[in-house]
């Protein structure tokens, strides 16, 4: 218990002495934990035209309109006049800060050529000057931008180098929290081993040119007592000043939705599971040149629009104006959504700038216009700038940052050929929820475009290739046709449905025919059976005949015989009809 | 502020004609002793090669340190000869007068 207490304890101890200043400047104080060691100097160095100076002059303003602490400015590079020029690049006004006591400017300007040394000497007089100024306006923040000048100005460095190790503990003792710059060396981080003397933090700023194109990175090299970023972070120098990207502090702990967005291709929602890509999620459109990827990319645009939602289309390859007349062509109509404020477009060329600068723009344009989809058309150029790796490491820190933000994003990546796996594609591919790949079908010497859903994390979805067709109408996504043949896309796939509609038509009138010619067999045997039929009556006739004739002869017999009998005076028993009676009455004699 | 007495007693010295003027100001900070050295081997240099044409001033940072931007002056003890110009400093204790005189461009007097 007193352990842990005593733990706590230290603990508390240790966070009261590493305080710490918040330099304003966005992303350092999150790289830093908090910003610079208050009370300390610190180290920046790096290279001419890194961006020392104004990484000094940042630190300073947005202390003393932030935080209001007033701070002391020591150029001993730039005359006081250019400083302010400089300052008002960055949308400060030194002269009226400085007349406001927030800000104190000293240029201190060391020729060589006119100084002479003999005998003893110290660095009071730069003490005297910096107190002055100090104390002129109540200074808690100092920059010293490029204090290793002096080492041009003074031969004697044995005397030197002990004014300076005096210098950074006076700092200390006066308890201003200072940046010292200094200049790259070879094998050194600053020329003259400034590092030596200031133990708590080293910034290190560095300026790389690749392809032509400069970026540049900040690492903390060291930062005694503390937890801080370490990786090298890109930075860029814009008219609101420094912007770092500590991105890659972001975390896998984002929240996640349950909702659906629709795709604007009602047959794509089908495959999807009926419903769409999750809210938030990243959608990779893989594809080659001319697939497609560009119209699915619209039509989400255009369906986020139609639900009130707000879109932020990157394009890295055409001009918003040619985006919006092509879509118009597959009855995509932008041009409203853009004129209605829901759709924005930013378009520049890949090679404009390096990686970096197009992550702080989308950074910061996500940030202005707060949209809920994000089109990036096409990610795959932007490799042309810079290598896999680091485009890579620039797409997890943009998705990570839209998918903290819950904004949906869709990229389109242009394959070459049409092997997946042979695309950068699959560099990133684990970093996308939801991976459409439109592929090109060819076939008796005509091209078309297919879609299938290569993956969609978390639903269930087709498994099915569709075809994909582009007409006025918009994008419509077709079965393709299976039979002995195999897939059958295109004109192929009409042929073949025309085809089965003739054979159709053929075997219809076969039945017809056969339908005929069994009415026709049985109309014959109809004919056949009422022939008979009359044969059957006329016979029936004939015996009838024959039976009445003969009945007629019988009596005309009878009668001849009775007026025989009469004639001879016969009984009446002699009658045929008697004959019976005269059975019966045998029978019935026994 | 002593030494700074010294310095006007010999500045009111009988004046030459302004070619050989000798116009020099001394900056140091408080009394130390590098301050004092840095004066006295000022003054003996002066006297023994400009004698009579010169005038010394003597400012100390730490009472007027707002003086120390004008002639940007950082080492202390800095000796600024502002006449005859070009401008020309000097910082030490000025304890090596053959550097000192090459540094005010003085021409020793051999006699």
């Amino acid at each position: 218990m007193t352990a842990k207490k005593q733990k706590a304890k230290s603990q508390a101890a240790s966070a009261a002495v590493l305080e710490k200043c918040p330099t304003g400047i966005r992303g350092l104080d999150e790289i830093t934990a908090g910003g610079l060691p208050r009370g300390r100097p610190s180290l920046v160095c790096g290279n001419a035209g890194c961006g020392k100076t104004i990484l000094g002059m940042e630190f300073l303003l947005r202390g003393a309109i932030d935080y209001g602490e007033p701070g002391v400015f020591v150029s001993f590079e730039e005359r006081s006049d250019d400083l302010a020029k400089n300052f008002a690049s960055l949308g400060f006004d030194l002269g009226s800060m400085v007349k406001r006591g927030l800000l104190a400017v000293d240029y201190i300007y060391i020729e060589r050529s006119e100084i002479e040394e003999t005998g003893e000497y110290d660095l009071d007089g730069l003490f005297i000057r910096l107190a002055h100024a100090i104390d002129s306006i109540g200074a808690k923040r100092v920059v010293l931008d490029t204090l290793e000048a002096l080492f041009a100005g003074f031969s004697n460095t044995a005397i030197l180098r002990a004014e300076l190790r005096r210098l950074f503990l006076w700092l200390k003792e006066r308890g201003v929290t200072a940046i010292i710059t200094g200049e790259r060396g070879d094998q050194s981080l600053t020329r003259h081993g400034l590092e030596e003397y200031v133990a708590d933090c080293v910034i290190l700023l560095d300026l790389r040119v690749r392809e032509q194109i400069a970026t540049r990175r900040l690492r903390v090299v060291k930062y005694r007592g503390t937890t801080h970023g370490t990786d090298e972070y890109p930075f860029l120098i814009d008219e609101q000043g420094i912007s770092i990207l500590p991105i890659t502090s972001l975390g896998l702990d984002h929240e996640v939705s349950n909702a659906r967005v629709s795709t604007g291709i009602a047959r794509l929602d089908t495959m999807l599971n009926g419903e769409g890509y999750y809210r938030g999620s990243v959608i990779l459109v893989s594809g080659t040149a001319g697939s497609g990827k560009s119209s699915i990319a619209a039509s989400f645009a255009e369906a986020a629009c139609a639900r009130g939602e707000r879109c932020l289309y990157f394009a890295f390859e055409e001009s918003p104006q040619q985006i919006i007349r092509n879509m118009a062509s597959i009855g995509c109509n932008l041009a409203r959504w853009q004129q209605k404020g829901l759709l924005r477009f930013h378009s520049s060329r890949p090679s404009l700038h390096g990686l970096e600068m197009h992550l702080v723009t989308m950074h910061k344009l996500v940030m202005q216009f707060q949209p809920d989809i994000v089109v990036i058309d096409p990610i795959s150029n932007l490799n042309a700038t810079s290598s896999e790796h680091e485009a890579k490491s620039m797409l997890i820190r943009l998705i990570d940052f839209l998918k903290i933000r819950q904004v949906t994003t869709l990229m389109t990546d242009l394959t070459r050929g049409n092997d997946v796996m042979a695309s950068s594609s699959e560099e990133i591919s684990s970093l996308v929820d939801t991976w459409l790949r439109l592929r090109d079908m060819e076939h008796q010497g005509e091209r078309n475009r297919g879609l299938q859903i290569l993956k969609s994390r978390g639903m269930p979805h087709s498994n099915q290739i569709r075809e994909f067709v582009l007409s006025s109408q918009g994008i419509d996504l077709i079965d393709i046709y299976l039979g002995s043949a195999g897939m059958v896309t295109g004109t192929a796939r009409v042929t073949q449905e025309a085809h089965e509609k003739a054979s159709l038509k053929a075997s219809e009138q076969k039945f017809a025919q056969g339908l005929k010619l069994y009415e026709r067999k049985k109309a014959q045997l109809e004919a056949t059976i009422a022939a008979m039929r009359m044969e059957f009556e006329a016979t029936t006739a004939e015996i009838n005949d024959a039976i009445s004739d003969e009945k007629t002869r019988v009596v005309a017999e009878l009668s001849d015989r009775d007026r025989v009998a009469a004639s001879r005076q016969a009984d009446a028993t002699a009658r045929p009809g008697a004959t019976g009676g005269r059975g019966a009455r045998a029978k019935s004699r026994p | 502020m002593k030494t700074k007495a010294k310095a006007k007693a010999a500045a009111s010295s009988p004046m030459e004609p302004d070619v050989g003027r000798w116009l020099l100001k001394l900056y140091v900070a408080g009394t130390g002793s590098k301050s004092v050295a840095a004066f006295a081997n000022l003054k003996k240099i002066c006297e023994q090669h400009v004698p009579e044409r010169y005038e010394i001033e003597v400012i100390d940072l730490l009472l007027h340190p707002q003086l120390a931007k004008g002639d940007q002056i950082l080492a202390v003890p800095t000796l600024v000869r502002r006449l005859p110009s070009p401008i020309r400093k000097i910082i030490g204790d000025l304890s090596n007068t053959e550097k000192v005189l090459v540094g005010l461009d003085i021409k020793p007097i051999t006699a």
